[in-house]
């Protein structure tokens, strides 16, 4: 083990941060497995982001609290559906496991779906129809973040007769436990490792062919590249909006799934607020209002954060990620891939 | 310079400004303390101001009931209003007067406290009130004041040299990032700040000690056998620095720098053009407002004399970002109004059991303080993005005089009384009205 | 059009703070509705089962090796009912500071606040400082309540000393509790405090009720350091940290025979000071090389979890809440870690079991706390309808001691906190006398099991 003391001197007789890298290195397969995991979780959220810049430039701050009501949404389907929490895995069998699932996706899409509209219905559309400048844009997504969190946090609990909501996590419904499915070196890739990263890469795949290859999507690219012209082309820039965070929900509904089959005890509700930030930062590594650049920045935030808590260790998780969004905003604002979302497809 | 000499309330809302014509349209209540309180002279404004200020600061002595809170100590709100007022006048630089959105203010704030908490706590490796260190133990908190000033407004130079290139939401996310990235330092350098077990017995000022008061005034647990205890006094003494930096952040406002910061607010490009060095200047604000929530970190920690790294989460840099937009971005006065509501409503409803002349829970109201907060954003920035008291820019040499002559008031021309302006050295961007 | 977006938006704010005003309304009537979300039926002792459901009683009871979890990713049967009695948190053992089983002694001549139905006072109330809202509510309110039922019980019996419990909120924050704590010293009918309920508050405002000389009796506040400030004013109710640390450290390497331990602490004053205990007792057979530190908040420990898997221990040592404790005990259970997960009184809740289902099987907690005698929580359940939680207990012995000293025709600060300087007698956890600077005389912690 090697130790590496940061700062030492008269001041300090221990060390400030410990890190080891061998340690890395003998789990460098599962540590990028998880990485990729939690990726895929990145990706779908940052997609949200990524479009709503691109059309709009606007971070959508409350992103975050549309992918924290998905995770409430496909739970309440689950216990609609007779399931009740009790902290342990069901065994439907595949064919009914994989059902339950997608009833559950569709519900946390479909509550994320309409979290978004409405949200840029009410808090967003009187502040466009005035065109006001970005700030208050801002400052409106971060009253929309407080609201949601606390309706959920207080309001839905009396609504439900304590069985949603509240200052506790939700006692988990698991479906799918994780069962190895094979091992690459020391890292064991499981049922989830696949049905995390596929989700990502499917879902994303589906959004960049409907952006890119769609009526619709040339709407949307329209009004990213020139929204007065695009609207001049007779191009509804209304409806183009509404369907840009309608997609940016659903794939949040989608990710909130993804992430409750990883972490079954993440449903509350605050859940959202800093995987919403890492998210933001994935899509700006990848290069904002890029689909693509997205996926990609997802997938590296993830990898990169989880090598670095195999490093440093567990605390420092959080820290490392925030470090990699100030440097890549730094040293290359515009992303790996590059920003603009007209320009993704000519 | 191609600025409109047309209203503009807050920079946000030029666009939906409604158009005055000729002052017989509907003003809000905070516009029209705004004009009131802009028509006076400034002798006029210190005769009012002074008593002004005397009553606030008897506020706490006297404690009319109806006022004062139940469920927690008056005094201790105060001296809470007083440390996030300052807060509040140190973000409104920053995003007030430079429009740039600092998410992560709660850092600076963190690092103020937790200068002064590793300097003078007995649990920190680098205590320098012991044996062999430089501080006595009397003087520690004044002593060290000015360095966690110093250091603050140092860390704000480290973070805005690369950051502020950024436009404008990038560096919402960057200082978001900066605020966390501070607060999991405090946390993971265990051996340096104790991490969650926080840093104790921090210094505070030994003032006033006599036999019934054997810590001073400062310290816990002081009280008069009234109503004056260390609360009080630490609101006094934020009262004071108050008005300090209230004094030398108008200065700079109305000196050029005010006016650069203004120009970058409304459009960085155009001042750019106009030969403003917009990063030099941003890079001041940045550093200005840092130091002064590093002022207010160390108030933090003389009073509470122990720092842990739970207080200066994200959701405390919301709070203050919720005080400056609801009294009113860029304008000093309203933003403590709004450091104001944020400490005093929850603590107000706070045991309370009835309001007015219905029952209530007034804990549960205490619970949804961030809904409230949350909901009061959204319906201020829909209906008066402006805040409720607005700024108005005068920033011509002699703008208010001429103002005032527009508004067909007589007022003899006084001093110019920023002092540092020479007369007609600038053009003016706006003239209110 | 402006105007028709401006009214839709207005009807929708008005809407939401109609929906809010109700809500408010309508958990008036039970400040602690936010606690224990969906009513906990897991105690200590009452076993009425948690959440019904599909538990399938695979839970492994009795064995105390180390394998006793049985594998916690055992797949319950689809979804059926329950057969077994559910998985609970069930006291084993009082143990020593050495680790050793201490025989306990029946509660029949615990205190009791009825006293003898003659007690005469007027004006004199108890203060209880904690966190009544926010994120910590959950553990004032069990203070709360469980002092709640002592007074209840006291004025009923006694028509001429009717005692009032006054709250006051802290929410945890030590800034906060600066700014309470003067209202309650200022308050002169309240003659003696029950609170501060955590340390960092503690630390924070004790200054201000030891200048006031008002007695602070502590029902869950345990950094050891607290007693050491030469407040002559504090009585810590329980076992501090040390006592709870040491003796579980000795009771791996002593009683259980565990020869690995891998201590894993979370970012609180709780977490970090009971960590450092148990590491220094447990000596050699803690392994540096998997111990880890997470944060309050975290839900994924895949490296943490992994590292531990690297090292295979014995036993797993986590200092912290059960919060974390619940995720991070499934996340080891499903990464096949067999490992015997202990814990402390932050992680000893009902929701851990209810968050952590069959993985937290087996697992042995700590608690300085006693356990809820079945009488107790009936009346507890009665009085606050919800089930007694941690500290609960204490509270109770805590102000039933105060209320013997206002019976006894207390009714200044000073006396009562020489009442309690030289109090002895048994309370329903535990025996209450302190020594000279405020710590209990003998203060074996609990050990429980789930199961």
């Amino acid at each position: 083990m090697s130790f590496l003391a940061l700062s030492s001197g008269p001041l300090l007789s221990n060390d400030v941060i410990s890190f080891d890298i061998a340690n890395l290195g003998r789990s460098f397969f599962q540590s990028t497995l998880d990485g990729l995991e939690w990726g895929a979780i990145y990706a779908l959220v940052a997609v949200g982001y990524t479009l709503v810049y691109g059309v709009l430039r606007l971070i959508n701050f409350a992103h975050s609290e549309v992918f924290m009501a998905g995770m409430f949404g496909q739970y309440a389907a689950l216990m609609a559906l007779g399931f009740t929490p009790n902290g342990n895995a069901y065994n439907e069998g595949p064919v009914m496991t994989i059902l339950y699932l997608g009833i559950a996706m569709l519900a946390g899409m479909a509550v994320s779906c309409v979290v978004a509209v409405s949200l840029e219905r009410v808090a967003y559309r009187p502040l466009r129809k005035r065109s006001a400048p970005p700030l208050v844009f801002l400052i409106t997504a971060i009253g929309a973040s407080f609201v949601l969190q606390e309706f959920v946090h207080f309001v839905l609990p009396n609504l439900t007769g304590q069985t949603l909501g509240g200052v506790n996590a939700q006692q988990p419904i698991k479906l799918v436990n994780r069962e190895e499915l094979f091992s690459v070196g020391d890292g064991s890739v499981s049922n989830l490792t696949l049905i995390l990263v596929l989700s990502a890469l499917v879902l994303t795949g589906i959004t960049d062919i409907i952006v890119n290859r769609t009526k619709f999507g040339r709407g949307i690219r329209a009004v990213a590249q020139d929204p007065t012209t695009a609207t001049l082309m007779g191009v509804s820039r209304e409806r183009v909006i509404m369907l840009t965070f309608a997609i940016g929900g659903i794939l949040a509904g989608a990710a909130a799934l993804l992430y409750t089959l990883k972490i079954p005890n993440g449903i509350i509700f605050n859940g959202g607020f800093i995987l919403g930030i890492k998210a933001f930062s994935a899509a700006v590594l990848g290069g904002i209002g890029n689909l693509r650049g997205a996926l990609l920045g997802g997938l590296i935030l993830g990898v990169a954060e989880n090598w670095g808590q195999y490093i440093f260790g567990n605390n420092w998780k959080d820290v490392i990620a925030f470090a990699l969004l100030v440097l890549v905003l730094m040293f290359r604002p515009t992303g790996i891939l590059g920003e603009k979302l007209g320009r993704a497809r000519a | 310079m191609s600025t409109p000499a047309a209203a503009s309330g807050k920079p946000q809302a030029r666009a939906d400004q409604p158009k005055p014509a000729g002052g017989k349209e509907k003003i809000a209540i905070g516009d029209r303390f705004r004009l009131w309180w802009n028509s006076l002279s400034r002798p006029t404004q210190w005769a009012v101001g002074v008593p002004f200020i005397i009553l606030l600061a008897l506020l706490p002595v006297v404690r009319p009931p109806g006022i004062s809170t139940v469920g927690t100590d008056f005094g201790g709100v105060m001296a809470q209003f007083g440390m996030i007022a300052l807060i509040a006048i140190g973000l409104n630089v920053v995003v007030g007067q430079t429009g740039l959105l600092d998410l992560g203010y709660v850092g600076f704030y963190a690092v103020g406290a937790y200068t002064v908490g590793l300097l003078t706590s007995p649990d920190s490796p680098w205590n320098q009130t012991g044996d062999g260190g430089w501080l006595s133990a009397k003087w520690a908190w004044l002593a060290v004041l000015p360095i966690a000033v110093a250091i603050t407004a140092i860390s704000g130079l480290i973070l805005g040299t690369p950051t502020l290139r950024l436009r404008g939401d990038y560096l919402a996310i960057v200082t978001l990032g900066f605020g966390e990235i501070v607060r999991l330092l405090a946390d993971n350098l265990d051996t340096l700040t104790r991490g969650g077990q926080g840093l104790s017995q921090v210094a505070y000022p030994r003032l006033g000690e006599s036999d019934t008061a054997m810590n001073g005034v400062f310290a816990a647990g002081y009280s008069n056998g009234g109503n004056i205890n260390n609360g009080v006094w630490w609101f006094w003494l934020s009262l004071l620095l108050i008005v300090l930096v209230l004094l030398g952040v108008g200065n700079l406002e109305r000196s050029r720098v005010g006016r650069s910061w203004v120009a970058i607010r409304e459009d960085e490009d155009a001042a750019e053009i106009m030969g403003v060095p917009t990063f030099r200047f941003k890079l001041w604000a940045f550093v200005i407002g840092a130091g002064i929530g590093g002022l207010s970190g160390a108030l933090y920690a003389g009073q509470v004399q122990f720092v842990v790294p739970t207080n200066f989460n994200v959701i405390n840099s919301m709070l203050f970002l919720c005080a400056v937009v609801l009294g009113g971005q860029g304008n000093k006065l309203g933003v403590i109004l709004g450091a104001f509501i944020v400490v005093y409503l929850p603590n107000y409803f706070l045991g309370r059991t009835e309001f007015l002349w219905w029952n209530i829970n007034g804990n549960a109201i205490a619970d949804y303080k961030y809904l409230f907060f949350g909901l009061a954003l959204i319906v201020l920035m829909i209906f008066r993005p402006q805040g409720l008291i607005p700024v108005r820019q005068k920033l011509m040499t002699y703008g208010r005089q001429i103002w005032l002559a527009a508004r067909g008031k007589r007022t003899k021309f006084d001093d110019n009384p920023a002092g540092s302006d020479k007369p007609g050295s600038t053009a003016a961007a706006e003239v209110s009205r | 059009m402006h105007r028709v977006a401006m009214r839709g938006a207005l009807v929708v704010v008005a809407a939401a703070t109609l929906t809010l005003a109700a809500c408010g309304s309508k958990s008036a009537d039970g400040g602690s509705s936010n606690a224990n979300a969906g009513g906990g039926g897991t105690t200590q002792t009452t076993e009425t089962g948690s959440a019904g459901g599909g538990a399938a009683g695979s839970a492994a009871g009795g064995g105390d090796s180390s394998a006793a979890s049985g594998g916690g990713s055992a797949a319950a049967s689809g979804g059926g009912t329950a057969s077994g009695g559910a998985t609970a948190i069930k006291p084993v053992e009082q143990i020593s500071p050495e680790g050793a089983k201490v025989e306990q002694k029946s509660a029949s001549n615990a205190a009791n606040p009825a006293g003898d139905g003659k007690a005469k006072c007027s004006g004199v109330n108890i203060g209880m400082a904690g966190a009544l809202t926010g994120a910590n509510a959950a553990l004032g309110i069990n203070i709360l309540n469980g002092a709640k039922v002592a007074i209840d019980e006291h004025n009923k019996a006694n028509p001429d000393c009717q005692v009032q419990i006054k709250q006051f909120d802290t929410e945890g924050d030590p800034q906060k509790a600066t700014q309470v704590a003067p209202s309650i010293v200022n308050d002169k009918t309240v003659v003696g405090l029950l609170g501060p309920a955590f340390s960092g508050e503690t630390k924070a405002t004790e200054p201000i009720f030891s200048q006031a000389g008002l007695l602070s009796l502590t029902a869950s506040a345990t950094n050891p350091d607290l007693t050491k400030q030469g407040w002559k004013n504090f009585f810590r109710g329980l076992g501090n940290d040390n006592s709870q640390g040491g003796a579980i450290a000795n009771y791996m390497t002593k009683e259980l025979g565990y020869k690995k331990i891998c201590v894993v602490q979370d970012d609180s004053d709780y977490g970090v000071g009971l960590a450092k205990v148990v590491t220094e007792t447990l000596g050699d057979a803690a392994d540096s090389s998997c111990a880890a530190k997470v944060k309050t908040g975290d839900k994924d420990f895949s490296a943490t979890v992994n590292q531990i898997k690297g090292a295979s221990p014995d036993a797993v040592y986590y200092a912290g809440y059960y919060a974390e404790a619940a995720p991070f005990v499934s996340q080891l259970r499903g990464a096949d870690v067999k490992a015997t997960f202990v814990s402390a009184d932050g992680t000893n809740d009902p929701q851990f079991v209810k968050q952590a289902g069959n993985a937290a099987s087996g697992a042995i907690l700590t608690c300085p706390c006693g356990p809820a005698p079945a009488d107790f929580a009936k009346k507890y359940q009665d009085l606050n309808k919800i089930a007694p939680g941690v500290y609960s207990v204490d509270a109770y012995d805590l102000t039933t001691i105060m209320l013997k000293g206002i019976d006894s025709g207390i009714t200044d600060r000073a006396k009562l906190i020489d009442y309690v300087k030289s109090y002895e007698g048994q309370g329903l956890a535990k025996d209450y006398k302190w020594d000279d600077t405020g710590e209990l005389a003998v203060a074996n912690p609990w050990v429980y099991k789930v199961g």
